[in-house]
C-alpha cells in the first residue's frame, strides 16, 4: 500500500507555487523574479512527479522532463533580455524600467 | 506507523519549502542562489522517495547543475549592485544557513536509504528504462517538439546576447 496520500505531496508542491508566487509579486528585481519563475516552473513539475508516482506511471517524469526543457530555453532568453535590459538602461530595478522606447 | 521513507519525506519538503521561502527574502543574489540550489536538491530527494530514481537524477543534474550554472553567470557577468558583502563572522553565517540544511537533507537521504533500502515510498519504482520506453514512444511527437523548442531558446539567446555586445562595443567606439 501506498504510506503517502496523494494530497500531503500536492499540498508541498502547492505551499511551493505559493511562495514562488508570492516572490514573483514582492521582488523587484529582475534576477529574483527570474527564480521566482523557477520556483513555479519546480512546484509544477513536483505536481505531475506526485501524481505520477501515486499511479505508477511514466508519464508524470517525462512532463517534468518537458518541464525542464521549457525552463531552460525560457531562461536563456529570460537573461538574455535581463542582460540586454542591464546594458541599456543600468539597472534591474522594474520600479525604474518603464520607458517603452530603449 | 510512518516509516523511514515517509519520514525522509516531509523532512526534505521541509527543507525545500525552507529554502524556498530563504531564497525569495534574500537581499544578496548569490545567496539566495545557494537556497534555490538546495531547494532543487531537497526535490530531487523527494523525488527519489516518491520513485521516481530518473526524475530525481535529472532534477540534480539539470536544475541544480545546469540552470543554477547560468544563473551564477548571468550574474557575474552583470555584476549589479548587491551591497557591501558580508565579511568576517557574517560571512560564515550567511554560509551556514544553507550548510546545515544540506547536512540535513544528506542525514535524511542516508537514513532512508540504509533503513529501507529497496522499499521506496511508492508501491512501484518507475525505472529509467519505462520512462525511456514512454518518452521515445507515445511521446515522441513531444520530443521533437522540446528540441525545437530548445532550439529557438538557443538561436534567440545567442541574437538577444550579441545584440548587446556589438551595440555596446559600438557605443564605446562612438565615445
Amino acid at each position: 500500500m501506498n504510506a503517502l496520500p496523494l494530497s500531503h505531496g500536492l499540498a508541498v508542491a502547492a505551499v511551493l507555487f505559493g511562495i514562488g508566487v508570492a516572490g514573483l509579486l514582492a521582488r523587484r528585481n529582475l534576477i529574483f523574479m527570474l527564480m521566482s519563475v523557477e520556483i513555479l516552473l519546480a512546484a509544477a513539475g513536483m505536481a505531475f512527479v506526485v501524481a505520477g508516482s501515486r499511479w505508477g506511471e511514466p508519464d508524470g517524469q517525462i512532463m517534468l522532463v518537458f518541464i525542464l526543457a521549457m525552463a531552460a530555453a525560457e531562461l536563456s532568453v529570460g537573461l538574455a533580455l535581463v542582460m540586454q535590459i542591464y546594458h541599456a538602461l543600468k539597472t534591474l530595478d522594474t520600479d525604474s524600467i518603464r520607458q517603452l522606447r530603449g | 506507523m510512518i516509516t523511514a521513507s515517509a519520514q525522509a519525506f516531509y523532512i526534505m519538503s521541509a527543507i525545500a519549502l525552507i529554502a524556498a521561502l530563504l531564497a525569495v527574502t534574500r537581499r544578496n543574489a548569490i545567496h539566495a542562489l545557494m537556497y534555490m540550489v538546495l531547494l532543487f536538491l531537497a526535490l530531487g530527494g523527494v523525488f527519489y522517495v516518491l520513485g521516481a530514481p530518473f526524475a530525481a537524477v535529472v532534477q540534480v543534474i539539470i536544475y541544480a547543475g545546469a540552470i543554477m550554472v547560468l544563473f551564477v553567470f548571468a550574474i557575474m557577468v552583470l555584476n549589479p549592485p548587491v551591497g557591501e558583502m558580508p565579511r568576517g563572522w557574517r560571512g560564515v553565517a550567511a554560509a551556514a544557513g544553507p550548510a546545515v540544511l544540506a547536512l540535513a537533507l544528506v542525514a535524511a537521504l542516508t537514513r532512508a536509504s540504509l533503513q529501507a533500502p529497496a522499499a521506496a515510498l511508492a508501491t512501484t519504482v518507475v525505472g529509467p528504462k519505462q520512462v525511456a520506453e514512454t518518452l521515445f514512444g507515445t511521446y515522441a511527437i513531444g520530443v521533437e517538439l522540446a528540441s525545437m523548442l530548445l532550439l529557438a531558446g538557443l538561436i534567440g539567446a545567442y541574437h538577444l546576447g550579441r545584440r548587446a555586445t556589438t551595440k555596446s562595443s559600438h557605443e564605446e567606439g562612438c565615445e
